[in-house]
């Protein structure tokens, strides 16, 4: 039988259950923290940096190693000894490495490892370690770091845009130039993550200088960067020995940032002398782990009248964080050679620009590159529509590339394998009932309800060419550094001495059911039941097959590493029939496998037993057949022709296979809340072969979910110090049961000529089309043309707009306050104010000049020491309801102008984080007693700004009502009939 | 009144899906951590440690809590139930109960993480309300976090069971098998 | 994410964990349902001294109709009180209210009086026992005081419980003849915290308009029954009285919408 496009009945294309589900069910699934540790294990915990851009002075750990129970701290001089920087795709002298060694660039950066017995110890030690930072200016959005005059982040570097790409396909000048139209539009995609419920686990062992270092993680590829870690480490790819556990919580891309942590932990076991564990946990993981790109993107489409888009440009800036890691700039690459879409668009112009800001490094999030891309381009086309007044539906149709011409060559060189775009259109909207959305729509804008239907059309890639990372380099550069290409899979199918099958595949799953999958593939194959198929998915980078492109990721799994086992499997099947034709008289071709069993042709009752005739090999080699050598074990490592190096002229096909998606979306908003409910979400795929329906159907609601979380709920929020502030799942919110509704999910199957079985990968479909196609949902109920996601209610309430009419008596006596922020985004902490103190100015003065005095005016105040003129160093505990913290604080009396003004600063660190102030405070006599105005700002950084975003500015107000309630008290004032509190919090304008 | 200071490590006897347990902890010590590490019963997972993904989710005394959210000297002497109580022993084969076999069926896990919290709170919810609607089940596995799977087939497995149960009940049969 | 160490006590009455109280004062903390303050611990953001855990005191974990009000004692989950069979009938707008606080699990061991302890300005339990008007019961060694809600609420995360003393019991009043009730929410997920919680109480000549989420604290506005212009307006000066700031979560100007919105609902649907 050839090998090739099997079209093998039975076992494939069945919605088997799963072959995992009995062993998680039951509650024995073997997850990374659920393997025991060797006895001796030690546990890890990170000091992580509270401020976003600082010079890292000192680290000394003499008071957290003095703590019972600790072994052992890591610190930036051991990470500078005995590992070297990460390398990365751009050549640029930026130093990235496990642990901040002279400057800290995002909040939650690693600064040192503490090792002790247990994880609440080596807590327990963590703060104890003192830290010496000098603070340096951040940078946080992405406009401001792009900037000229922009403080650079890595000063040998030289600038925060760390690359920067022109690419020209066609000739896009004279397609702008002769268009009637021009529709231009700047979207922004913001910073997420698809945050798995299990975070990262890494267990490090240094065993020996001769068998190097031994790693259990969840970590999930590309295994291209186990040679980065390699490299780190200064050893040789095989004394990094890297082992993944059975069972993986979730990864959907972030598990591949995980590996400088496994560089650390080796680092960590090394100096501790001891196996060393750690389990990530969830602040860390959300602060600190990954994140997508945030994208800033202006498209320009040249439209002709009939919305024919002739050129497309894409201006694109990354927001990849403070260190281009490795394999970023991957996320504008992955998708490169299909910018164009699912359209026939021959012109294309593409700057790209990735930039270094102070926040957590970006990484594999599902979708991968795919929603940056798709929130642009989809949105484009709907703009084509309104302002062409013509219908969405046509302008997708008239721009689709055609049916006939696959597989067809992308302006930018993805190749395209099969499709049938315009036949997903009609599918989706038949069966997903369009018409009837359109007369609810109707019906609904008749009432005045604000009701939209929006569209995507996404083409999704899977089986991504490793030399697609090389597009960023120039040819020049390409060209002496060596083509770079290919989707290695590998598979491996063996027998072993009772006629046993088990097959083993690189794709490292996290929940996808490849373990099934693969049985249902060698069942089929083999003739045999997929119960009797042993699967195993654990990876050993000592004892396995392996390649650079292991792993799981870009929904490699159905098309490449499913081909790979099952034409390894074809090549044991091969072999049997070779040994069986002589006893089964007749030829090798000729020889059938069904129901466990080998027969000739013709002949089904004159059949031998497989379990018998495959383990024969193993028992009596010498009666095989002449020339057959005795193994009975196939690996295969195949890789898809068509995935070449870039070209001279910058076009390269990025991935090996394209499916495709076509959603359609309905939504209503509520006018009164600005909440979006989705009434209808309709979504067509195109898959190629699908090879478990139950299991493409739960990939493609899982995205679904996730892609919705990105629309409506989900996005790592900054301050404009950098400060983190979405430290909790109750701050970065994920959807739930009652946010998720059920998608009417519809299949067509356009096979890909260009793998084994046929099919596609499909994970990751919703994640780029769902986004967008829900904002031009909102976007049509709206008539808006600018949606940002995520579409929070109080974000599309300020799209709706709201009255703010004035109060009866105009507003409150308040304090002046500062602008307004816009919605959901945080601002640094204001307060001012006015306080009347029953003591005259002179007096308040002197209160603030004492230090004695002073240190019974400052809340919570144990000690305080002068430290220099008007400088004092203090012992501070801070706390409001359950929230308390002892902050070793510095303040500062400055411009003194005795008794009118002074200006008060105060910065403290604890392991709460730090916190920096500084207001002006100014004397009026009135009365008897004084007028105190204050204008203070505030920054609050850490881990109180990442879990308590929601009530920092009351907790802020309420220290400062604590400190001028004290400070009145101190010059003399009586308490009035009133507490002295709730006169001062009515006149900081918070009480009635 | 018990006491437990600060470093001191000391045994502590849970009764762990029906057989009583003892394990060493620390006043500090989380009931998930002394379930998972010092007795073995890793099928309950943590996720978060604040009580919002509902990975670490068991029954104290039949009702479903956090178990991040608890000490484990909290738990002393009452009854735990996990994940790893809710199959049958059959000579030497696991059974699953109703639940999760049809949790299998309507591949209602992927990777299985936030699993065993979602049997455990069903197995709580569905003992007090035998006949819940579909907003019903939502609202109570709101509390819930799962990447994986988009929630659908999750409800559709507790619904069918909930009514499979109630025909049962019905018919006079007993057991959740 | 683990725990600092404290000295853990695990009270058989009330009398224990006062003594403990008195002896430790704010270096004491009571773990009661311990969903705020595990999760605070779990975080370090606070390393009490002694944990005084009052979980397991039977003789508070009542919930009973007494003299007029549902009295429920400190270690009385919110479970208890959420199912029980005649709540509908006794307080009716805690019934409303349940449906919208956190989630099944969590209210299984979260306790009343712990929520109304912590005193989250969002929190739907605060917010109910402003508005019937509820009181709150404190209790030491040295004895018991007693307060109405607007008074034990002082400010965010802030009451007049003092560090020796325990919330030993909270009462909603129960329903009275011709009162309705209504409450509305709007949080960003189901089960997450209030942007703007509403409650109204109506009774035959007044309507009590309960927001939360948008002071440091529920505050409470008592009407005339009203025509409606004259009754937006009230709850529009209403709104910018409560001084809504902008937070990560939504701004001001959104939070004062909805004030205006779900205050003109609820008053609506109570006073119908």
């Amino acid at each position: 039988m050839s090998t090739g496009q099997q079209r093998a009945g039975g076992h494939v294309g069945d919605a088997r259950q799963r072959i995992e589900d009995d062993t998680l069910l039951i509650g024995k699934g073997r997850y990374a923290d659920d393997l025991g540790a060797k006895p001796g294990t030690l546990h890890a915990a990170v000091l992580r940096s509270p401020h976003a851009h600082a010079r890292l002075l000192a680290v000394d750990g003499s008071e957290a190693l003095a703590l019972p129970g600790v072994h052992a701290i890591l610190t930036g001089e051991d990470v500078r000894r005995w590992t070297r920087p990460f390398v990365v795709g751009v050549k640029q002298p930026m130093e990235h490495w496990c642990l901040a060694v002279d400057t800290v660039r995002y909040v939650g950066e690693p600064v040192a490892v503490v090792v002790a017995q247990s994880r609440a110890l080596a807590e327990d030690a963590v703060e104890r370690v003192r830290v010496d930072y000098d603070l340096l200016e951040p940078v946080v959005e992405m406009e401001d770091a792009a900037a000229e005059d922009a403080p650079a982040l890595h000063p040998k570097v030289g600038s925060n845009i760390a690359s920067d790409r022109r690419f020209r396909y066609g000739d896009p000048e004279t397609a702008f130039a002769r268009a009637p139209h021009c529709v231009e539009l700047t979207v922004r995609y913001p910073r997420n993550s698809c945050t798995p419920i299990e975070c990262y686990v890494v267990t490090a062992e240094h065993v020996s200088a001769d068998d190097g270092y031994e790693v259990l993680s969840n970590f999930q590829g590309p295994f291209s960067l186990h040679a980065v870690m390699a490299l780190a480490l200064q050893v040789p790819a095989a004394r990094l020995r890297l082992k993944t556990p059975p069972d993986s919580g979730g990864s959907y891309g972030v598990k591949q940032a995980v590996f400088p942590y496994i560089v650390l932990m080796c680092l960590a076991a090394r100096k501790a002398g001891a196996p060393v564990k750690w389990v990530e946990d969830r602040l860390e993981h959300l602060v600190a782990a990954t994140s997508a790109t945030g994208r800033l993107s202006t498209l320009r489409a040249a439209v002709e009248a009939d919305g024919r888009i002739t050129a497309l440009d894409f201006d694109q800036f990354d927001d990849v964080g403070a260190y281009l890691r490795a394999p970023e700039p991957a996320t504008f690459y992955r998708m490169h050679g299909c910018l164009t879409g699912a359209y026939d668009i021959p012109n294309l112009s593409v700057r790209n620009r990735v930039v270094l800001t102070n926040k957590t490094p970006a990484g594999l999030v599902r979708g991968f590159g795919g929603p940056q891309v798709y929130f642009a381009l989809e949105r484009m086309i709907q703009r084509i529509a309104v302002e062409l007044g013509l219908d969405p539906l046509d302008v997708y149709r008239r721009n689709f590339v055609q049916p006939g011409a696959f597989p067809y060559r992308a302006a930018a060189g993805a190749l395209l394998d099969s499709g049938d775009y315009p036949q997903a259109l009609a599918l989706a909207a038949e069966r997903g009932g369009l018409d009837e959305l359109f007369a609810r729509r109707e019906a609904a804008r008749r009432e005045g309800r604000l009701y939209g239907i929006g569209y995507s059309a996404i083409v999704e890639p899977s089986i991504s060419n490793m030399g697609y990372i090389s597009t960023v380099l120039t040819p020049e550069q390409r060209a002496k550094a060596g083509p770079k290409n290919g989707a290695l899979a590998t598979a491996t199918v063996s027998i072993d001495l009772l006629g046993g099958v088990t097959a083993l595949i690189d794709s490292t799953p996290q929940g996808q059911g490849h373990r099934t999958v693969a049985a249902q593939i060698v069942a089929d194959v083999l003739g045999l039941d997929p119960r009797e198929i042993t699967v195993n998915t654990e990876m050993d980078t000592q004892k396995d097959a392996w390649s650079v492109a292991a792993g799981n990721y870009s929904s490699r799994f159905a098309g490449a590493v499913a081909g790979a086992l099952h034409l390894a499997a074809v090549q044991v099947r091969d072999k049997l029939a070779r040994i069986a034709a002589p006893q089964l008289d007749c030829e090798p071709r000729e020889v059938r496998f069904a129901g466990g069993k080998l027969h000739a042709e013709g002949r089904p009752e004159a059949a031998l037993p497989f379990g018998r005739l495959s383990s024969g090999p193993h028992w009596a080699p010498a009666l095989l057949p002449k020339g057959e050598d005795p193994g009975l074990r196939a690996t295969v490592f195949w890789t898809p022709e068509q995935l070449a190096a870039p070209t001279e002229d910058d076009r390269v096909n990025t991935s090996a296979a394209y499916g495709f998606v076509f959603d359609i979306c309905a939504v209503e908003v509520d006018r009164d809340t600005g909440k979006v409910r989705i009434d209808r979400y309709v979504t067509c795929h195109d898959a190629g072969r699908i090879l478990n329906p139950a299991l493409a159907d739960g990939q493609i609601r899982g995205a679904f979910a996730q892609g919705l979380g990105a629309a409506l709920m989900e996005e790592f929020v900054y301050g404009p110090d950098g400060s983190f502030q979405s430290g909790t799942l109750a701050d970065y919110t994920v959807p739930t049961t009652c946010e998720v509704p059920e998608p009417v999910i519809i299949h067509m199957e356009t096979p890909s000529p260009f793998t084994p079985l046929g099919a596609k990968g499909l994970g990751e479909g919703n994640n780029m089309s769902t986004p967008v196609c829900i904002a031009n949902a909102v976007a049509d109920a709206l008539g808006t043309a600018d949606v940002r996601l995520p579409l929070t209610s109080p974000r599309v309430m300020a799209l709706i707009g709201m009255a703010d009419p004035e109060p009866t008596a105009g507003r409150p006596r308040q304090p002046p306050g500062p602008p307004a922020g816009a919605p959901g985004k945080a601002r640094g902490l204001t307060a001012r104010g006015e306080v009347e103190l029953r003591a005259p100015p002179q007096a308040v003065y002197d209160v603030l000049l004492d230090p004695q005095a002073l240190a019974r005016v400052i809340p919570g105040c144990h000690a305080l020491q002068p430290a220099g003129p008007n400088r004092y160093r203090a012992d501070v505990t801070v706390g409001v309801g359950l929230v308390k913290a002892r902050y070793a604080a510095e303040i500062e009396l400055s411009e003194l102008e005795p008794p009118h003004r002074l200006r008060l600063s105060g910065s403290g660190i604890s392991s709460l984080g730090s916190a920096r102030g500084s207001g002006s405070v100014e004397l009026e006599p009135h009365g008897d007693g004084t007028r105190l105005r204050y204008d203070y700002r505030a920054e609050v950084s850490g881990k109180v700004a990442a879990v308590g975003g929601r009530m920092l500015e009351g907790a802020a107000r309420i220290v400062l009502a604590q400190l001028f309630e004290q400070l009145g008290r101190q010059a003399g004032g009586e308490p009035a009939s009133v507490p002295a509190w709730r006169r001062l919090l009515r006149w900081l304008g918070i009480s009635k | 009144m018990r006491t437990l200071d600060g470093g001191d490590r000391e045994y502590i006897v849970i009764h762990l899906n029906g057989k009583a347990r003892t394990g060493a902890c620390d006043s500090r010590t989380l009931l998930v951590d002394f379930l998972r590490h010092e007795l073995g019963a890793t099928g309950t997972h943590v996720g978060c440690e604040h009580g919002v993904c509902g990975a670490c989710t068991v029954l104290v005394e039949g009702v479903a809590v956090r178990s991040c959210l608890m000490l484990a000297a909290q738990a002393e002497d009452l009854r735990v139930d996990t994940v790893e109580g809710l199959a049958r022993a059959e000579g030497l084969e696991a059974v699953m109960n109703d639940l999760q076999a049809a949790f299998k069926r309507h591949h209602a896990l992927q990777c299985g993480f936030c699993t065993p919290g979602i049997l455990m709170t069903c197995s709580d919810f569905l003992a007090r309300v035998p006949d819940p609607t579909e907003q019903q089940v939502r609202e109570t596995l709101s509390g819930h976090l799962c990447r994986c799977t988009g929630y659908t087939n999750i409800v559709r497995a507790v619904l069918e069971t909930a009514r499979a149960r109630l025909a049962r009940h019905s018919r006079g049969d007993t057991g959740n098998a | 994410m683990k725990p600092p160490v404290f000295d853990y006590r695990r009270c058989e009455s009330a009398d224990e964990a006062l003594a403990l109280l008195a002896e430790y004062g704010e270096d004491a903390r009571v773990l009661a349902g311990g969903q705020s303050l595990m999760a605070v611990l779990n975080m370090r953001l606070a390393q009490p001294r002694v944990l005084v855990d009052i979980s397991r005191v039977a003789g508070l974990a009542y919930v009973r109709a007494e003299s007029g009000a549902l009295a429920i004692g400190a270690s009385a989950t919110q479970a208890a009180v959420e199912w029980r069979a005649t709540l509908a009938d006794e307080v009716p707008l805690l019934a409303l209210a349940f449906p919208n606080i956190s989630h099944f699990q969590i209210r299984n061991r979260g306790t009343v009086c712990g929520s109304v302890a912590h005193a989250d300005p969002s929190a739907e339990l605060p917010l109910a026992l402003a508005a019937l008007g509820g009181k709150v019961r404190l209790r030491s060694r040295k004895g018991r005081r007693e307060m109405a809600a607007d008074e034990f609420f002082q400010g965010m995360l802030t009451t007049a419980r003092r560090h020796d003393e325990l919330v030993e019991e909270v009462r909603y009043p129960l329903h009275r003849a011709g009162n309705r009730y209504a409450f509305a929410e709007v949080s960003r997920r189901h089960g997450d915290f209030a942007i703007v919680a509403c409650a109204a109480v109506a009774g035959e000549r007044e309507v009590r308009l309960a927001v939360g989420g948008v002071a440091d604290r529920p505050r409470v506005l008592s009407l005339p029954r009203l025509p409606a212009r004259e009754l937006e307006s009230a709850i529009n000066d209403f709104a910018w009285e409560l001084d809504a700031q902008d937070d990560p979560h939504a701004t001001a100007v959104y939070r004062r919408h909805l004030v205006r919105r779900l205050g003109q609902r609820v008053i609506e649907e109570a006073a119908r």
